[in-house]
């Protein structure tokens, strides 16, 4: 018995070995493979990005590839798993080169150390302020900017034929027309501060305050005052009137716009294909303001984020700058995800064929860029936590406001 | 390569030969040996592959686990005797990779402050801040550059903005090249000695030329040039610089010094941090802020406790609701009973996440179903209110969880024998009797460990919070990101994964004492349900 198995042992040893052999073999010419085909001016950036965008970065790449012999290893991701992905994956030495994203993400990515500042140099000016604004993040430029959304009035024009002067005078519009709703504000149950800023700030209150170069200054949170206190004061009149409610979800709201049950839904250019598909002919207004001062939206600008710990920055940066940052990437970004360009000349010449694409512009250009600082992450919990209570009725508006902007304060205070 | 498979083939065939005859001189069944053999060779393939993975990556300690496992596994499997352990290998090896591993690894990280500014080490921590410490000087022009090589240095062939071209490396600051080669558009391109890089060079050697840093002058406030795409430069300085020797970053405007007090970052006399920092290990800091800290310590307990509640009720609430069917569907008198029990187990067929956002909708107060149609226009906040939010969690998992109750109590009913309650019938007994005394508790020897089982899955079941209310409704009042339908589970969530301030490192600490919890109830369950088991 002792005999067989050690020879038994003996046989598998050799045939484990021969295998070893084998695989040696492959895995030596695989890595020969490469070092030939690095030498030969062919490495691989990988670039992460949305369904809503592969498909145009695919042709994008296969153009990259043509002219520069880098390859391009394009994968499609779930928006919402992109930052989270990247935080754990980048210090690990795994995750892309390039990343699709939102500005809001700069903060917490620069913060993790996971992104690096991108060179834009004199092409900087080739972009609208506020998309290289929005990527500023302690003086360095994090991301190259693509596109540029902004909520805006939606007016179904059957319904009502002229802008509204005011936002009473949309009230006034939806009882001649016999609507049920005067306006369409989505909340839902987790609330959305984001759609409502503009009526915020046409209270004269906002979140932060800024600095000179327009960056924001997290020190100095101007939520909690007086005109904040207005502010929350409407929201629960509003609501009380029935015209406000958690029960409004984004897709309720965009449903009974495209029943006509209302002449006006405040929305982005996200939502405009899907409206024009239910056969609602529209205009697009700035946002008419409720306290008085001009209606401010926040301006959210989507890009591509630059890995910190890219081996292929050369290549990543070339992507970048000279292929996502020109005209005719830029354009057809715009026709695959329906937001408007972020490079200025691809902007005006969509601009100028589009109506809608000049109302949104109208309605954002006193807009304020979207705050990518980390603590607006806080802002965004209390605010949104804090409006759904006041809509809910659930106290005192100025109580429940000042509580929240409480928590804003201590929990800001906490992370620094 | 080719010589190398020709060559070896026959000596594969010799091998294998011999292996053919060691193996018919021992056994006659030399089929089962091929076949273990082929298996062992698989894993040993796999193994090694894996094993050269890891060596290219370095990861050596992983390396020395992956071969110390695969001898064991030979060993066992071509040892004669030991058949024990040949049947409880596999499991093991799971149970190590799936359990254990995943276990330790949060132990691990709950022991540090892994989270928002602390995801990597220091040196990688160093090198994003010295990365993001660049500042272009203001004002100051792009320049035309060719990357060339010079001997084995490379260095940046520049053309000034009059057009003279100057030359100079990371060691050597900017200065005149005696003569250059310019191509139309009037850059320079090429200088004598030196070779001139193309783009494809440039690509093989992207790190190299990006992290190249030419001085503009002697004099370090000049400033240095650098390029991210080999073709042109911009003047920089650095906002910060690392001290090696002494372990300390210095701000290069304002003086600061910031030093490695142990706390992950670089701190300043005055307390300043410099993000990011790094991992360090903060020992027992996690879970000492679960217990003691006055924000955590309210939140945490109202959450244990709507946990326990969320996981009791639902297992009692839908133990009973499947019983109760269960013994309805049971009776023989009842007609057409393969249709209604096939739309009963309805429920348990769809994917649960999809369940509840079905019920989200249908819970709206303003327009939903319930409301709306069933209820003739109500306004019940469901989801609004924090007591009915519970109520809506509750009433949506006993939707859910009572098919599977339905069905396991269905199979134990029918494994009780027809003849104890028959005995039991001629004994006087009436229907609730042998109900209680009599197949209740056999129903329980089998059951009882399912109820323990759902109770573990019903604490941690963070697809229906999570899908249904997302903990809501937010209590306005806590600091913390936390709702009142918030189990523990979607709490970790919440700290781990939301907002800018994620701290992985608490919220594994939380994931130990839910694996603690949850092991405790558990194994008291178990034994509970021994004890019934010898009852019988």
């Amino acid at each position: 018995m002792a005999v067989f198995s050690k020879r038994s042992i003996v046989a598998a040893a050799a045939m484990t070995s021969a295998m070893l052999v084998a695989l040696t073999g492959c895995g030596s010419t695989g890595a020969s493979n490469t070092n030939a085909s690095v030498s030969a001016g062919s490495s691989t950036i990988t670039v992460w990005a949305d369904a809503d965008h592969t498909a145009t970065l695919k042709s994008v790449a296969a153009e990259f590839t043509k002219k520069t012999g880098v390859k391009v290893k394009l994968v499609q991701k779930d928006m919402g798993s992109i930052e989270q992905d990247m935080i754990t994956q980048i210090p690990a030495g795994k995750g892309p080169d390039v990343a699709i994203g939102p500005n809001d993400w700069t903060g917490l990515l620069a913060t993790d150390g996971v992104i690096q500042p991108i060179e834009l140099g004199n092409m900087k000016s080739a972009y609208q302020k506020v998309a290289i604004d929005a990527f500023n993040y302690n003086g360095n430029i994090y991301g190259l900017p693509y596109s540029v959304e902004n909520v805006a009035l939606i007016r179904n024009t059957q319904l009502a034929p002229n802008a509204p002067s005011s936002w009473d005078d949309m009230a006034t519009t939806a009882t001649a027309a016999k609507t049920k709703y005067p306006y369409l504000l989505q909340v839902g149950s987790q609330g959305d501060s984001y759609t409502m800023y503009p009526v915020q700030t046409s209270f004269g209150s906002f979140v932060f305050g800024q600095n000179s170069d327009g960056s924001y200054n997290a020190k100095k949170l101007t939520v909690g005052d007086a005109n904040g206190l207005a502010f929350a004061k409407w929201v629960q009149t509003q609501a009380k009137a029935g015209n406000l409610s958690t029960s409004m979800t984004a897709d309720i709201a965009l449903s009974k716009f495209e029943q006509g049950q209302s002449p006006y839904i405040i929305t982005g250019p996200w939502n405009i294909s899907a409206i024009q598909k239910a056969g609602i002919k529209i205009a697009v207004d700035p946002i008419p303001s409720a306290g008085g001062q001009a209606a401010k939206p926040f301006v959210g600008v989507n890009g591509f984020f630059l890995s910190a710990k890219s081996k292929n920055k050369l290549a990543a940066t070339n992507f970048l700058t000279t292929y996502i940052g020109s005209e005719k990437v830029q354009q057809a970004l715009f026709k695959s995800g329906g937001v408007p360009s972020a490079l200025t000349k691809a902007y005006n010449a969509e601009a100028q064929s589009d109506s809608v694409i000049q109302g949104f512009k109208k309605a954002g250009e006193n807009g304020v860029p979207m705050p990518n600082i980390t603590q607006m992450s806080s802002v965004w919990q209390y605010l949104n936590a804090a409006e759904v209570s006041i809509i809910n009725n659930q106290g005192d508006s100025s109580t429940l406001w000042n509580n929240m902007a409480d928590s804003i304060k201590s929990s800001i205070a906490k992370q620094s | 390569m080719i010589q190398h498979d020709s060559s070896p083939s026959r000596k594969d065939i010799r091998k294998k030969k011999q292996a053919n005859r060691v193996a018919s001189q021992a056994s006659t069944r030399i089929g089962t040996m091929l076949i273990k053999i082929v298996l062992l060779g698989l894993v040993d393939a796999l193994s090694a592959y894996s094993a050269f993975m890891l060596a290219e990556q370095g990861n050596w300690i992983i390396l020395s686990i992956v071969v110390a496992t695969t001898i064991v596994v030979n060993w066992i499997y071509f040892r004669r005797d030991g058949l024990v352990a040949k049947y409880l290998t596999p499991g093991l090896i799971f149970l190590l990779i799936f359990q254990l591993f995943a276990i330790c690894y949060s132990t691990y990280i709950a022991f540090t402050d892994y989270g928002t500014g602390h995801n990597s080490t220091k040196e990688q921590a160093i090198s994003s801040l010295i990365q993001s410490s660049q500042r272009r000087v203001q004002g100051s022009a792009s320049y035309k550059i060719s990357i060339v090589e010079c001997g084995k240095t490379l260095n940046f062939l520049v053309t000034m903005p009059h057009g003279e071209a100057q030359i100079g490396s990371e060691k050597t600051p900017l200065h005149e090249v005696a003569s250059a080669t310019k191509d139309d558009a009037g850059q320079a391109v090429s200088t004598p000695g030196c070779s001139t890089l193309s783009f494809n060079d440039l690509l093989s050697r992207q790190d190299e030329v990006t992290s190249m840093r030419v001085p503009m002058s002697a004099d370090s406030q000049d400033g240095t040039l650098k390029t991210a795409d080999g073709q042109t430069a911009l003047v920089y300085k650095s906002l910060l610089k690392y001290d090696a020797a002494k372990d300390i970053m210095i701000n290069t405007q304002t003086r600061v010094r910031y030093y490695d007090t142990g706390v992950g970052a670089f701190t300043s006399k005055g307390g300043s941090r410099l993000s990011p920092g790094w991992q360090i290990n903060v020992g027992i800091s996690n879970f000492r802020q679960v217990f003691t800290s006055q924000e955590m310590r309210g939140p945490f307990l109202q959450v244990l406790v709507w946990t326990i509640e969320f996981s009791v009720i639902s297992v009692a609430s839908t133990f009973v609701l499947g019983l109760l069917l269960a013994l309805v569907f049971n009776n023989s008198r009842m007609k057409g009973r393969a249709v209604y029990r096939s739309i009963l187990i309805l429920p348990y067929a769809f994917p649960a996440f999809l369940s509840a956002l079905v019920w989200q909708g249908l819970l709206n107060e303003k327009f939903g179903y319930i409301n709306q149609v069933l209820l003739h226009g109500v306004d019940i906040p469901w989801l609004e209110s924090p007591a009915l939010a519970k109520i809506a969690v509750l009433i949506v998992n006993l939707w859910l969880g009572f098919p599977y109750m339905f069905l396991v109590s269905m199979g134990a009913l029918q494994s009780i024998p027809k003849d104890l309650s028959e005995a039991a019938e001629l004994d006087g007994a009436n229907a609730w009797q042998i109900f209680r005394l009599i197949k209740f508790p056999l129903l329980l020897v089998s059951i009882a460990p399912l109820l323990i089982s759902s109770f573990a899955m019903n604490f941690n079941n963070f697809n229906l919070i999570y899908m249904l209310t997302n903990g809501g409704p937010i209590n306005a009042n806590t600091n913390m990101n936390v709702g009142s339908t918030d189990i523990l589970i979607s709490m970790v969530y919440k700290i781990a994964f939301v907002g800018a301030d994620r701290n992985y490192g608490l919220a594994s600490a939380f994931s130990i004492i839910i694996f603690i919890v949850v092991a405790v109830v558990s194994a008291i369950g178990f034994r509970a349900s021994r004890s019934l088991e010898e009852l019988n």
